[in-house]
């Protein structure tokens, strides 16, 4: 057995079913070795799009994304999607080859210092220099990655250290790190403070973020929420985690969010925040919200508990324990007055669009595609204006709302969709693009059709970086700058040259046939609308 | 602003400093100081930290590093409870006529000459923050050739916060 040999085995031990990748000598090894298991490797167009791919995959089968690179460009060409991971705290696994390990730092062919160059924004980092570590450094890697807050892990591997022989593979049962222990129990006396805060809160509301999600307490969180009825907004990576049309949901906060739901926040007395940062688009002058009202902030990282805020009642700890431990309370809170007030403003607050007859409604065209979509359908939503609508209109059930929040991260949308249909085959998934962001991942077309990964794709074309140019709308007097995007390609030839059935819509006409049509049978295609170029999304 | 002594306890891995002075730099973290030695345990490092800023800042930059992977322990060394040391290496230009004055002020500190050129004098000094600042304030009128301060390096008294490493 070789070092390349003992890399294949811990993804076969850690249950990896499929590998997004890109081989280049470096790697090589690794890519011979892989032929002789059952996992399935993936070749993708692009490095990013393996890690937005093992992306996808992360986040809806709540396993560790794993994607594999050369060294050098292969390894830089990662980057981006490692920060976007790790922005939205996605447990991934990125495994490079690296030169030779005696000519490490003396500049040759495709050697880049890869560890050092991600060194921001990866959860940890390995650069394997002992074939023996192998075992070892895989097993932390895929603990370190998926615990406390997850992120991505990268592995680098020297070239000659996957071709040298590992006398004895044994992959443990256990890490021992002695200086990596995640709080996942939520402190008990804090718990019932928060209790006790929401006996005494006339009007709580809970903020909902993506934590929810990849602490798999979807489930406990919503037998909180119900148990004790508190009314829930979210921010954008915590969309989905209330169905959309839950009563006890008010949309989603923020710049780009709903007016009624940033009231919500505004006029509450006791906000408790779970798994979300306080980030700046969810809440833009952290300081000013938090006047004269109880602040109870749950989350994993105790670094992000008063990083923007402080917090009255800080609780470290798992959601999915800490909400376990709510179950287990009791409280007599009734918030009747207030619920009726909010969905007042539910009702009232809402601002009508003025759609272009002409063009593709997007928000009422969302709408119409989340209704016709499966119950339990993955929607991708790319970035820009196309997120933007989605967050506001896009209708979650029982399925998912995936879309690069942290890093915000343009041509996300396809090779994570590619990522979460791999992740989970029976699931319907569907990716909105704008037509800039589409063009950054066009190419994986090639690898949704080799490795025959179904997905639906929609383009809103509207000839715009649309978000860009309603930015420069408003920040600078309707002064485009470099946000023309003439010369795009012909979307109806393209889908020819790649063989997928593509459907181009002007308007709102037969709109629910043309949605019912494309989203028949479960094959990949492709669906142009046209949005109006003036459109915005306030 | 504020200055704080924290120190640490890491893993003896490579890149753990470039790791910790990284997260420094790019939040914008402000390091006045910084030591490392590795431990009576080789597989650990203690680093001697001053970091200055404001509260929020401080209470952040404890828990950002507490986070890194292979940080065992980060705790604030308070004054009260802590001893602080710096060593200073100070080449001070000194004429025949001059050294009895710079020899007097280096007893004073109780700091050492540690070597001797016909025109200049190497003075070996150690102590608190302080003092240093103290004794160079000192030899204002003598020309300082050059100045080389290792930053602190703290140890908490008594017993009781001491971390024993078994495993």
């Amino acid at each position: 057995m070789n070092g390349a040999d003992a890399m294949v085995k811990c993804l076969v031990n850690e249950g990896v079913s499929a590998i997004f990748g890109y081989p280049g000598v470096a790697i090589c090894p690794f890519f011979n070795s892989i032929l002789d298991t059952d996992i399935e490797s993936i070749l993708v167009r692009t490095e990013q799009n393996a890690a937005h791919a093992a992306n996808g995959l992360a986040r809806v089968t709540g396993e560790v994304g794993v994607c594999v690179v050369t060294s050098g460009p292969g390894a830089t060409n990662l980057i981006t999607g490692i920060a976007t991971a790790f922005a939205d705290s996605i447990p991934m696994i990125c495994i490079s080859g690296q030169v030779e390990s005696n000519l490490l730092g003396s500049d040759v062919f495709q050697e880049a210092d890869i560890t050092g160059a991600v060194e921001s924004f990866v959860k940890f980092s390995y650069l394997i220099k002992k074939v023996e570590d192998i075992p070892r450094v895989f097993k932390e890697a895929f603990y370190i990655a998926n615990s406390g807050r997850k992120g991505p892990v990268l592995i680098d591997v020297p070239v000659d250290i996957q071709r040298a022989t590992l006398k004895n593979y044994v992959y443990p049962e256990e890490v021992s790190l002695r200086t990596y222990k995640p709080t996942v129990n939520g402190h008990a006396v804090q718990i019932k403070n928060v209790l006790k805060e929401l006996e005494k809160a006339k009007r709580p509301i809970m903020c909902v973020g993506g934590g929810v999600f990849l602490s798999d307490a979807v489930e406990e969180f919503r037998a909180v929420v119900t148990k004790y009825k508190i009314p829930v907004v979210s921010t954008l990576m915590g969309i989905g985690a209330l169905p959309t049309e839950h009563p006890l949901y008010y949309g989603m906060v923020g710049n780009n969010g709903k007016a009624y739901a940033n009231r919500a926040m505004n006029e509450s007395d006791l906000i408790i925040m779970v798994g979300a940062r306080v980030a700046d688009r969810a809440v833009s002058q952290p300081d000013l919200i938090m006047e004269k009202k109880v602040m109870v902030h749950i989350d994993v990282d105790p670094a992000e508990i008063g990083k923007n805020v402080g917090p009255t009642i800080p609780l470290v700890g798992d959601a999915k324990h800490i909400f376990g431990d709510f179950m287990k309370q009791e409280c007599n809170c009734e918030h009747e007055d207030w619920i009726a007030t909010l969905n007042s403003y539910k009702e009232t607050m809402i601002f009508p669009r003025n759609p272009n007859p002409e063009y593709v409604d997007p928000a009422e065209f969302i709408r119409i595609l989340s209704n016709k979509m499966k119950h339990d359908a993955i929607y991708v939503a790319d970035v820009g204006q196309n997120q933007m609508w989605s967050c506001g209109y896009h209708i979650v059930r029982d399925g998912r709302f995936l879309t690069s929040g942290g890093m915000g991260t343009m041509g996300y949308a396809i090779p994570a969709a590619m990522g979460a249909k791999k992740g989970d085959m029976s699931k319907q998934v569907v990716a909105v693009c704008g037509d800039g962001s589409f063009q950054m991942s066009m190419m994986e077309f090639a690898t949704i059709r080799q490795a025959k990964i179904p997905v639906k794709v929609i383009v809103f074309a509207n000839n715009y970086l649309g978000l860009v140019r309603e930015y420069q709308y408003n920040a600078y007097d309707a002064h485009y700058s470099v946000v023309d995007l003439t010369g795009n390609p012909n979307l109806e030839k393209f889908a020819e040259a790649y063989e997928m059935p593509f459907v181009r819509i002007y308007n709102m006409d037969h709109i629910e046939e043309k949605i019912e049509a494309f989203l028949k049978d479960d094959t990949t295609a492709l669906m142009e609308c046209m949005i109006d170029p003036m459109d915005t999304v306030k | 602003m504020q200055k704080k002594v924290f120190q640490l306890l890491v893993d003896n891995t490579s890149g753990v400093l470039s790791r910790i002075s990284g997260l420094f730099s790019r939040r914008g973290y402000n390091i006045e100081s910084i030591t490392a030695g590795v431990t009576a345990d080789p597989r650990f490092t203690r680093i001697t930290i001053v970091a200055s800023g404001d509260n929020d800042i401080l209470d952040q930059i404890e828990k950002q590093v507490g986070k890194l992977v292979d940080v065992r322990d980060i705790r604030e060394l308070k004054p009260a409870e802590s001893v602080y040391r710096e060593l200073c290496l100070i080449k001070v230009e000194a004429s025949a006529e001059q050294r009895p004055a710079i020899v007097a002020v280096t007893d004073i500190f109780r700091a050492t000459i540690v070597d001797v050129a016909p025109d200049s004098l190497i003075i070996e000094l150690i102590g608190n923050q302080s003092k240093i600042d103290a004794f160079i304030g000192l030899l204002e009128g003598h020309k300082i050739l050059e100045l080389a301060r290792t930053g602190i390096a703290g140890l908490s008294r008594g017993k009781e916060n001491v971390i024993w490493i078994d495993e």
